[in-house]
Formats: C-alpha cells, sequence, structure tokens
C-alpha cells in the first residue's frame, strides 16, 4: 500500500511538472515580449507613451529575473511552482497570482460542487433506473432528453439558457455575481438575488453532464441485468429495492468512480468558459481578465493551479477505491 | 424447384447495401444529414452573399433579422447572414486541418508504440499517461495566450490544437494494434516472409480502417471544440468571424443586456448542429466498428 501510494505520489509530482515544463518554455520560445506588450498595452489604453520605453523594459526585466539564464530561471521557477509561488499579478500589482486565485477561487468551488453532485447523482440515478425494467415509465421520459444534450457544451447552453429563461421569460437575471447596486450583506434579500444569478451558470453545467452519466449507467446496467446473481437474488426473493441498491448500484459505483475522476478535468475547464460567459467572479472570469489584459503571470498561474488541483483530485480518488471496492482493499 | 430458389438469389448492389445499412444505423444517418445540410448552407452561402460582409464596417451596426439582413447584424456593422457562412467555412477549415494532422500523427504514434514495443512503446505510453491528466484546452490557452494576437490566423489555430490532441487516437490506435498482431493471419503472414511494412499496411491496417474513421471524427469533433472554446475566451483570431469569435464579442458587449439577442444565439445554434453532427455520426461509426453493440432490426 505505502508503495502504491509513493508511486502514484510520483506521478503526480510528474505531471505537474510537465504542464510547469510545458508552460515555462512555450512563452520563451516565442518572440514575444510579455513586459513590452504590457506596455503597449499601457500606452494604448492610458494614453501615453513611456518616455524611456527601453529603459523602462530593461528595469522590469531585471525586476522579474527574465535577464539570467534560462536554467536558472527554469530551477527557482519549478521551486517556486511547487510552492504555489507564481509570482505578481502584472495587471493587479502589487497582488500575487496567488491572491488572485485565492479570491476566486471559493466561486469557482461551490459551483464545481454543486452542478458535479448534482449531475453524478441524477444522471447515474436516471441511468440505473432507466436500465431497470421495474422502473416506472416516466424515467425514460425524463432520461431521454438529458441524452440528447449530451453533445451541447456547456458554453453554448449558456448561451440557449440565457436567451430562453433569461431575456425571452426573464426569470433569471443575465449575468454577475449579484445585482448591482445591492449591498453584499447577509440579509435573505441578499442570499435570494446571489441564489437566483448562480441558477443559469449551474443549470448550463449541470444539462450537459447528466446525459453522459445516463448512458454509461444505463450501459453498465443492462450488462448487470443478465448476470447470474442478479437472478439468483430475484429467486432468493429478495425485494426489488434491496437489488437495485445493493446489486446494481453497488457493482457500478467503482466504475462511475473512476470515469468521474477522468471527467474531472473537462468539468473544470467547461466551468472556467461558463463563469467567464456569466461573469461569475471565479477563475474563468480572473482568466478571461487576465486574458484581456495581457496578464501572463496570472494567465500561466491559473492553467497551472487548475492542472495541479485537477491532477491532484484525480490520484485522490485512486485512494478512494479501495474504500468502495472490497476486492481492491484486500489486495 | 430447387432451381427457381437458386436464381432468385441476388446479392443486392454495394449501394443498397450501404442504403439499407444506413437506414438501420439512425444516429449515422441523422448526422450525416444535419452535416450535408451545413455543407450546403455553406456552399449555397458563398454563392449568394459577399464575404467581404463578414468583417467589421461592411454593413449598418446593431440591425434585428431583417428581409436585407436574414440574421441581422452586429455591433461592428458584420452581416451575421455572411459570418455564418464564412465562420462555418472556417470552422470547418481549423476542423478539418487539425482533425487530420492529428489523425496522422495519432495512427503512425499508436503503430509505432504497439507494433515494436520496447522502449519505444514505454516512452510514448508513459508520455500519454501524463499528458492525460492535463486539461489539454488550458495549456492551449497558454500557447494561444503567448502568441501575439495579430499573428493568429486560422492556420496557426489548427497547429495549436494539434500539438497536444493526438494522445487519444494513439491510445486507441495502439490497443487495437496490439490485439490484432496476435491474431493468426498476422502470425501467417509472417511466417509466409511478408515484411513489417507489408504486415502494416496490408494486413492490419484495412481491419483498422472503421476506428481510424472514427478516431478522425472524434478528432475533428475535439479539434472544432478546442478552436470554439479558445475563440470564446478571445484567443481566436480577433477579426475573423470564427463562431466562438461572435459568441466573445457579443458577450464582451452585453449584447442580452442590450437586446441583441441574435447576434449570440446565431453562433451557437450554429455550433449545436456542427457538433451534434459530428457526435452522431461518431456514435454511428462506433456500432459499425463494434459489431457487438449493433443493433438487429
Amino acid at each position: 500500500m505505502l508503495r502504491l501510494v509513493i508511486r502514484r505520489l510520483l506521478f503526480l509530482a510528474l505531471v505537474i511538472w510537465s504542464a510547469s515544463t510545458i508552460v515555462f518554455f512555450i512563452p520563451r520560445m516565442s518572440n514575444t515580449n510579455a513586459i513590452r506588450e504590457r506596455f503597449a498595452e499601457l500606452s494604448r489604453t492610458g494614453g501615453f507613451a513611456p518616455a524611456d520605453l527601453e529603459k523602462l523594459i530593461e528595469a522590469y526585466t531585471k525586476q522579474f529575473g527574465l535577464d539570467r539564464p534560462i536554467l536558472e530561471q527554469y530551477q527557482d521557477y519549478i521551486v517556486n511552482i511547487f510552492q504555489l509561488d507564481f509570482g505578481y499579478s502584472l495587471n493587479r500589482y502589487p497582488m500575487t497570482v496567488t491572491d488572485v486565485i485565492m479570491q476566486a477561487i471559493p466561486w469557482t468551488l461551490a459551483l464545481l460542487i454543486v452542478t458535479t453532485i448534482l449531475s453524478f447523482v441524477i444522471g447515474n440515478l436516471l441511468g440505473a433506473l432507466s436500465a431497470w425494467p421495474k422502473a416506472p415509465s416516466w424515467v425514460r421520459a425524463v432520461a431521454t432528453p438529458f441524452i440528447l444534450l449530451t453533445g451541447v457544451p456547456p458554453i453554448i447552453m449558456g448561451v440557449l439558457l440565457l436567451f430562453f429563461l433569461g431575456f425571452r421569460l426573464k426569470w433569471f437575471p443575465l449575468g454577475g455575481a449579484y445585482s448591482i447596486g445591492l449591498v453584499p450583506d447577509g440579509s435573505w434579500s441578499f442570499l435570494l438575488d446571489l441564489m437566483m444569478h448562480q441558477v443559469l451558470p449551474a443549470l448550463s453545467l449541470i444539462l450537459g453532464l447528466v446525459g453522459g452519466w445516463v448512458l454509461s449507467m444505463r450501459g453498465m446496467g443492462i450488462t448487470i441485468q443478465g448476470e447470474d446473481y442478479v437472478n439468483f437474488a430475484e429467486h432468493k426473493g429478495l425485494g426489488a429495492g434491496v437489488i437495485f441498491r445493493d446489486y446494481y448500484l453497488r457493482n457500478t459505483l467503482l466504475p462511475q468512480a473512476t470515469a468521474l475522476a477522468l471527467a474531472l478535468g473537462t468539468i473544470v475547464t467547461s466551468a472556467v468558459v461558463v463563469e467567464s460567459l456569466f461573469g461569475l467572479p471565479g477563475i474563468g472570469l480572473a482568466l478571461n481578465s487576465a486574458i484581456r489584459s495581457n496578464d501572463f503571470p496570472v494567465i500561466y498561474g491559473i492553467v497551472l493551479f487548475i492542472t495541479g488541483a485537477v491532477a491532484t483530485l484525480m490520484v485522490l480518488m485512486e485512494f478512494v477505491y479501495p474504500l468502495l471496492d472490497p476486492r481492491i482493499r484486500d489486495e | 424447384m430447387a432451381d427457381a430458389t437458386m436464381t432468385e438469389i441476388v446479392r443486392p448492389s454495394r449501394l443498397a447495401l450501404a442504403v439499407r445499412y444506413i437506414k438501420r444505423n439512425k444516429s449515422l444517418a441523422v448526422g450525416l444529414a444535419i452535416l450535408l445540410f451545413l455543407i450546403a448552407f455553406t456552399a449555397i452561402g458563398f454563392m449568394v452573399i459577399d464575404p467581404r460582409h463578414a468583417y467589421p464596417l461592411s454593413a449598418a451596426a446593431k440591425k434585428p433579422p431583417s428581409l436585407q439582413y436574414p440574421l441581422g447584424t452586429d455591433f461592428f456593422g458584420r452581416d451575421l447572414l455572411a459570418a455564418m457562412v464564412v465562420g462555418m467555412w472556417q470552422t470547418a477549415a481549423i476542423g478539418l486541418l487539425a482533425g487530420g494532422i492529428g489523425t496522422v500523427i495519432g495512427v503512425v504514434l499508436g503503430f509505432i508504440s504497439a507494433y515494436f514495443g520496447g522502449w519505444i512503446d514505454t516512452i510514448i505510453k508513459t508520455v500519454c499517461q501524463i499528458l492525460t491528466p492535463i486539461p489539454v484546452l488550458l495549456i492551449q490557452v497558454v500557447v494561444a495566450g503567448t502568441l501575439d494576437k495579430r499573428d493568429v490566423t486560422i492556420f496557426m489555430m489548427a497547429l495549436i490544437i494539434v500539438v497536444l490532441s493526438w494522445m487519444g487516437t494513439t491510445l486507441v490506435v495502439r490497443a487495437q494494434v496490439l490485439t490484432m498482431k496476435e491474431r493468426q493471419f498476422v502470425a501467417v503472414a509472417k511466417l509466409s516472409g511478408v515484411g513489417s511494412m507489408g504486415i502494416i499496411f496490408k494486413e492490419i491496417m484495412p481491419n483498422l480502417l472503421p476506428f481510424i474513421a472514427a478516431a478522425f471524427v472524434v478528432q475533428v469533433f475535439q479539434a472544432v471544440f478546442a478552436s470554439f472554446y479558445l475563440a470564446v475566451l478571445g484567443l481566436g483570431p480577433l477579426r475573423e468571424p470564427l463562431l466562438g469569435n461572435i459568441i466573445w464579442s457579443a458577450q464582451g458587449q452585453g449584447a442580452f443586456f442590450n437586446g441583441w439577442w441574435w447576434w449570440p444565439i446565431e453562433p451557437a445554434i450554429a455550433m449545436v448542429l456542427i457538433l451534434g453532427s459530428l457526435a452522431l455520426i461518431n456514435m454511428g461509426l462506433d456500432e459499425l466498428a463494434n459489431p457487438r453493440v449493433r443493433k438487429t432490426e
């Protein structure tokens, strides 16, 4: 067991190291200069051109340590990454990239946790039920639309929901975290307003995710139906509820948990664009505004942070398997 | 009597068989139908519209759909019908280019990995495993974000996408070749003195074609999606009327807040049709490639 843990942790380190290396070398292979770009942007928006532009760029290059040998920079960079130090934001200096991420992360986490859990639970239940001969007939009627929506990426779902539920029916607000002019206090009216603003982003993720779980779960459910142990349990006279819970769900838990671990990366990348579409102040909007303002350290920091988080979660999920499956526990 | 029944057995032509198969394979049929519709839209569109109207300052701004502008115009004065036609064509170009190159890389690496084995296999497999947990779209964000936005062209966009999107095909092809090369017909070919290249191209490749076709569709799907994703984040060639760009600029101008609903909704619907048709075709090809899941109706 200990050897397995060490092996998985080494793999995790390897993944983060590879991602950091790619992110370190790609910008250095291109001929654009982040600092020059930044000043060009400043003079465009600010309407002034610094007098000693070259000197200024030189000073900043020194400040950020970009004049040192590349291997030395690389070494420092990797050490910093593993300490969660991604440097300073160019646009919101003196905030560090870690500050920017920490400010945004609660919004993203809330959205991700709610949508992932809801879609996983709803999708698996619908999938298992629709494969089950004794299930009520409405189940299939509910499951089919979800399956049809599987191919629609959350960002497009977001645009469609904004149009139908937000713009046409005016049930939900068109964006932002809460209504402009509202004071973020703990009052009920504020919380209600806050909730209303989260519904459409969450729905655009959930609607696209549920179908995938329905499909895979239904496939497995159909396979399990033919198994001898299910037949045996039925002949033994076990109740339908017991068979459903202990024979259907129990056996599909492990493969579905694995699928969830593999899907995390996709879910997070989808959440990033959905947030930026709806203007929720999470990681996605931070990334979007960093892209708009050429804030390179923030772009790279956010990408590495998400990569690290997804890889860590995937490895953690592997340690959950023994809890789900006694066969693995015994090994 | 026996003679009569013998003569009545006529083998249907290949076309008839194909038509009959497509009738059974609903998802392939619907997917191909949508794809044909999109191709017709683009092809006829190019005859009707002036591609220059797909670019800013070529039409009256912010006009809702009307007889003159069937799909309306946007804030920057693009005729959205022209923008849709050009954008659809550019999306297809990126998808086919990136999907094609990605498939070739994947197939070649998968073959090398599985057929020759040894340390080459270990390296290719490990690289795929390490890259799998990394959200590839975000690495592409880094690449696209680094480039000077004035330099990004449609071709560039395809290359950015290809760099990190061959792993899936590599692993699929590798797994298939691994099982294929243990089959008896390969052993027979080997014993009768057929060289490596002969075995790869004459014995294994023909059996893999359905899988490669399915992998190609997946690659195109991923490339279309990746280009859309990058463009929605504002990382595309900003002047081009790529579907993602249109949504990005609509969102930047608060299209829904200002009541210009047609502006973001049109590229969204176009994207649903493109991705939907590709997903359906992929499902259909899956059925073709895996007779075990083939429906018997």
